[in-house]
């Protein structure tokens, strides 16, 4: 019989990205999924995604990769931590949504996501003063990503500011140097 | 008020109680102070990681969080965090590190660079548990002098500080801030929304979804008859509070639930100076509510 090329095979199937999410701690339990959809159902933002929980986790073990990777979905992931607690396979959903931000990020998918230029500057933030900045994280946020949004928002960070509770100041931590050398000697232990 | 204490605690405050929650951390020490817990703040921490840092770095976000960890072994001493956010970064890197000893081989590694080392001994508590376990609903009520009788109030918790499963409370239908509260004189009103999702950093990222739970979390308190909220995150609070009307806005409907910190009304029922428990820092003024036992 003729092979349909729209159809792939159980025995083609590439399972490097399963392994992949299999290998995050936390992770290991994906292959336990049943699909009953109790994540997606608990989900407050899958109303508004195109795959939510249940279909990603269906997508990583047919190992369609880059489609899981450019979902916008992804995102989306609040960290409410209900599906977690839900999961009657007591899969730790959350952990792998956190995988699968930082698989997408580091191969440069979520380039085009907010969630991500929001963590990415969060990140820089406390990598360099060891502490965040709000005030300073959502001018950087904005500025790169929406500075309409930057507008939108001052009157609300106005009376934030009014009430002191939007400071101009910055608090670093006083062990910065050391700070940065942990930071450094993690980054590197990384890639290995 | 007393001088002696019976108990001291590490106090970690985290980044948002210097900012946007000021009013959490200067009404969360004036109460432990006329309660008699000592509360002491960790020197030099530094940022839990949030959620933010883990959706990029894994290792380096669990290092970070564990340096907080390996300056309070230093001392003893549990660690205690009033934001839920901090609870649950400080939380799961203290539970990850001795389930998975690899991760934790490489986090200690990386301390070892700025001279620090963590042997797992240290206890992460949520501000909130200390109340309702160590100090304790009696002793609170002792300590009652101008009760909160006949305030509706609605307890939310949002999400991280019950889940994921912990020993504070349960996942979904959490009722110790309610007993506290109780305690306090008031008269807590179950509401369904209690333990869902504000919209957390979603607020800044993908404002309608923000808006919709907000607005969600208001309706249901709105229809249970509750005239102000109070929660023990910093996050719900700032998205409640200052988004409340833009939400209100975008449904047709007109909310005026002020939210404050369960701190702030527990301070108010022993009699503590609302000033000094940063009432009035709220976008969604809690005056009116409050009229009556200010």
């Amino acid at each position: 019989m003729a092979r349909r090329p729209d159809i792939q095979r159980e025995g083609d199937m590439d399972l490097s990205f399963l392994d992949e999410v299999r290998a995050v701690p936390g992770g290991e339990k994906i292959v336990d999924c049943i699909q009953c959809g109790t994540c997606s159902g608990s989900c407050p933002t899958s109303y508004l995604m195109e795959d939510s929980p249940r279909n990603l986790f269906y997508k990583i073990r047919a190992g369609l990769r880059d489609e899981v990777l450019k979902s916008p979905d992804i995102w989306l992931c609040t960290s409410c931590y209900m599906c977690y607690v839900r999961c009657p396979k007591n899969i730790k959903v959350t952990d792998i949504m956190y995988a699968l931000k930082r698989i997408s990020s580091k191969e440069r998918f979520s380039l085009q996501w907010r969630g991500y230029h929001l963590a990415k500057s969060f990140m820089s933030v406390v990598n360099r003063d060891g502490r965040n900045n709000e005030t300073e994280l959502l001018l950087r946020f904005f500025l790169k990503t929406n500075p309409f949004g930057l507008i939108r928002n001052s009157l609300i960070g106005l009376r934030l500011w009014l009430r002191g509770r939007m400071p101009l100041s910055r608090h670093r931590i006083r062990e910065r140097k050391k700070f940065r050398a942990i930071i450094a000697k993690a980054e590197s232990l990384s890639a290995m | 008020m007393s001088e002696t204490y019976w108990r001291e605690y590490l106090y970690y405050p985290g980044c948002s109680l210097h900012s946007t929650s000021k009013s959490y951390d200067e009404s969360s020490r004036a109460v432990c102070q006329a309660l008699g817990a000592k509360l002491v703040e960790l020197e030099d921490w530094n940022c839990c990681g949030a959620t933010a840092y883990m959706g990029i770095k894994e290792l380096t976000a669990f290092t970070v969080s564990a340096r907080n960890l390996a300056l309070a072994e230093k001392t003893g001493k549990e660690i205690i965090a009033p934001c839920s956010g901090c609870y649950v970064g400080l939380n799961k890197t203290n539970n990850y590190l001795k389930e998975f000893p690899d991760v934790g081989k490489k986090v200690n590694a990386a301390l070892s660079e700025g001279g620090l080392q963590y042997n797992g001994t240290v206890k992460v508590r949520h501000l909130l548990d200390v109340f309702t376990k160590d100090i304790g609903y009696e002793k609170v009520k002792q300590f009652v002098v101008k009760p909160l009788e006949g305030l509706k109030v609605g307890c939310y918790y949002g999400c991280q500080i019950v889940r994921p499963r912990n020993e504070i409370d349960d996942p979904e239908c959490p009722e110790t801030m309610e007993a506290l509260l109780k305690a306090c004189g008031a008269a807590p009103v179950d509401f369904a929304m209690k333990a869902f999702c504000c919209g957390g950093s979603l607020m800044g990222t993908e404002e309608t979804i923000g808006l919709r739970l907000v607005k969600n979390l208001l309706h249901s308190a709105f229809r249970s008859g509750i005239k102000i909220l109070v929660t023990p995150c910093p996050l719900c609070q700032l998205n409640v509070d200052a988004y409340q009307k833009r939400a209100g806005k975008k449904y047709g409907m007109e909310f005026n639930i002020p939210i404050l910190y369960f701190t702030q009304l527990i301070g108010l029922a022993l009699g503590i100076e609302p000033k000094k428990l940063g009432i009035g820092r709220e976008i969604i003024s809690a005056h009116e509510a409050l009229k009556p036992y200010l």
